[in-house]
């Protein structure tokens, strides 16, 4: 079996034919993982007998000739922020290191409803606070593509699966930029949808206004398949969207002719690598060549794009991770007298150096004195980045960008440096702060042979839009 | 702007709140790393925004029905207010099953001590 080539929809036609089996194609990549993970470390937890019992049941099925569902059989991974009832569920972090969740992320439930193989729980930075991956507490995953480098963060772990065929489709998490910046660091598609579009019930929280799951997959079709399945209102998360899930594969086919392409001068700006800039004016000029008409635009807000998301994201992460106290979840520092000591003890231990960082600068940025300096003006500042994109699509019904600056950096290169590991989410930021939709997809390699990524951002809950666009450029 | 806005003190404190202990070298590390993230985030105030409502979401601006006001525009996201109305609750069991320290029936915390 040729698992490079493994499709969502590959998988579909043959298992409908019974070329192969659910539980064929689920070996077929847990002997990947066997093969690979050893040396790329994408898998933190594997769950082979919840596996083998959702292909069999896919299996029976497929003999009664039933009608198989969009995922049938298809062999996924799961970030390890997602919650899955009975199969271990870290955060990349020591402070859930043992704990067991006693339900299941309804992304993960409909994935699984679909008829998905979960295979396992792929590793992320812990909490999912990272650009890189090297701040998971186990290990930090090596990029498929170049093992020296990293494969991007915090749904690293997802990415290199795919990237490796360890899986054909992945779910991760985006606060500011989790899935688009991974995948365009590995190859992959990465499909962050609007704010509200999937539910985020079941998915460990990290910053809840700026939290959004989606998928990585081998191509766009791919990501839209997936979408349509974990898409839509459910009554366990209130922020889920009451708004009808249209077709998105059927929408993908819609031509693109006459399409109006916002370009932003702000995304090309200092920073920009030489290479990354080149591929993505060839992308442009591709989108151009296929009927799109490209406007120039400005987005003026974005300088101040990254100081915004990092004071909301770790305000509202210091109130998320409060609830690791000792007390419900895992981990509780030994030979402790008082309450107190036990909160801070077990946190001293549990946390790792990155959230101890964020925890810290989100409650200096909500404690009294510094609220109205800090949060409140980044909220503020938050709105006016969100103008800029109603702006913007008035003109116009996309708009394309690097999805990184950079291909994939050396693992260690920011390590000692949170501000330059922030400035790597630059251009993915913006999309999760106004809650719009955003892919990045393969747009070319470096000389090094490092893939780079063009990002596509839509209107709110105009995924279709931007799937369609993403997979005129893929197929052309 | 002073080049030093935040003190080992001011880390002792903001660790304090955010019930964190940090070792003396965290401590010394956090200082270093607060200052340089705030001095970045500091470009903030090159904006006037005082004309600008703050934005604490984004599902109040999209994705609801603009015709409604107020309340009514997430009447979606309400339900009735009975018992087990979205799922039952977890058996006690279950609840209890990750806790470091349990009984039958609670969570079982050390001794509480006033600080």
């Amino acid at each position: 079996m040729q698992l490079k080539s493994l499709s969502i929809g590959s998988a579909h036609s043959a298992l409908q034919a019974r070329q192969t089996t659910p539980l064929a194609l689920a070996e077929a990549h847990y002997k990947q993982i066997a093969q690979r993970d050893h040396e790329i470390g994408a898998f933190l937890t594997l769950c082979r007998d919840r596996a083998l019992a959702q292909a069999d049941r896919i299996d029976r099925l497929a003999v009664e000739g039933k009608p198989l569902p969009p995922l049938a059989g298809v062999p996924v991974a799961i970030k390890d922020v997602m919650s899955t009832r009975g199969v271990r569920t870290t955060a990349g972090s020591k402070m859930l290191d043992k704990y067991i969740p006693p339900y299941d992320c309804t992304a993960v439930g409909r994935m699984e409803a679909a008829g998905a193989v979960v295979l396992g729980k792929t590793n992320c930075d812990e909490f999912a606070m990272g650009s890189s991956n090297e701040n998971s507490a186990y290990f930090p995953v090596h990029n498929p593509r170049d093992l020296s480098r990293v494969p991007g963060g915090s749904s690293g772990g997802s990415a290199a699966a795919v990237a490796a065929d360890m899986a054909v489709a992945a779910l991760g998490s985006d606060t500011g930029g989790s899935i688009r910046q991974p995948a365009s660091f590995c190859g992959v598609v990465g499909l962050t949808p609007t704010y509200g579009r999937v539910s985020r019930y079941g998915l460990i929280a990290f910053a809840s206004s700026l939290d959004h799951i989606g998928p990585l997959t081998k191509t766009v079709k791919d990501a839209a398949t997936v979408l349509q399945v974990i898409a839509g209102r459910d009554s366990m998360d209130s922020t889920s969207a009451d708004l009808p899930v249209p077709d998105y594969v059927s929408e993908l086919e819609k031509p693109i002719r006459g399409m109006e392409v916002g370009v932003a001068k702000e995304y090309f700006g200092e920073g920009l690598d030489d290479e990354v800039r080149h591929a993505i004016e060839c992308a442009i000029d591709k989108l151009k060549n296929l009927g799109c008409e490209i406007v120039p635009i400005s987005l003026p807000h974005t300088p101040y794009a990254i100081p915004t998301y990092y004071l909301i994201a770790t305000a509202e992460a210091s109130s998320n991770l409060a609830r690791y106290d000792g007390v419900r979840y895992s981990l509780r520092a030994r030979g402790v007298k008082t309450l107190s000591e036990m909160y801070r003890r077990s946190r001293d231990e549990g946390f790792g150096a990155e959230v101890k960082r964020r925890i810290m600068l989100g409650t200096y940025a909500l404690s009294a004195g510094y609220y109205d300096a800090y949060y409140l003006k980044a909220q503020k500042v938050r709105t006016l980045l969100t103008r800029d994109f109603d702006e913007a699509f008035r003109k116009v019904d996309a708009i394309v960008t690097p999805t990184s600056p950079t291909p994939a950096f050396r693992i260690g290169e920011k390590s000692n440096d949170p501000l330059a590991m922030y400035l790597a989410d630059i251009y993915t930021v913006t999309a999760d702060l106004a809650g719009i939709p955003a892919i990045s997809i393969p747009c070319g390699e470096t000389q090094e042979k490092l893939p780079i990524g063009l990002q596509i951002l839509g209107r709110h809950f105009d995924e279709a839009t931007i799937l369609r666009l993403a997979h005129a450029y893929e197929q052309a | 702007m002073q080049s030093m806005k935040v003190t080992e003190k001011d880390v002792a404190y903001v660790a304090d709140l955010a019930n964190l202990e940090l070792s003396d070298q965290e401590r010394t590390g956090m200082v270093r790393d607060l200052n340089s993230i705030l001095e970045y985030v500091d470009r903030l105030n090159e904006l006037d925004t005082s004309n600008v409502p703050a934005m604490a979401q984004v599902s109040d601006r999209y994705g609801v029905d603009e015709s409604k006001q107020g309340s009514e525009r997430f009447a979606y996201a309400s339900r009735d207010d009975i018992v087990e109305g979205l799922r039952k609750s977890l058996p006690r069991e279950e609840a209890l099953a990750n806790a470091p320290d349990a009984d039958e029936q609670f969570f079982r915390v050390p001794k509480v001590i006033e600080r």
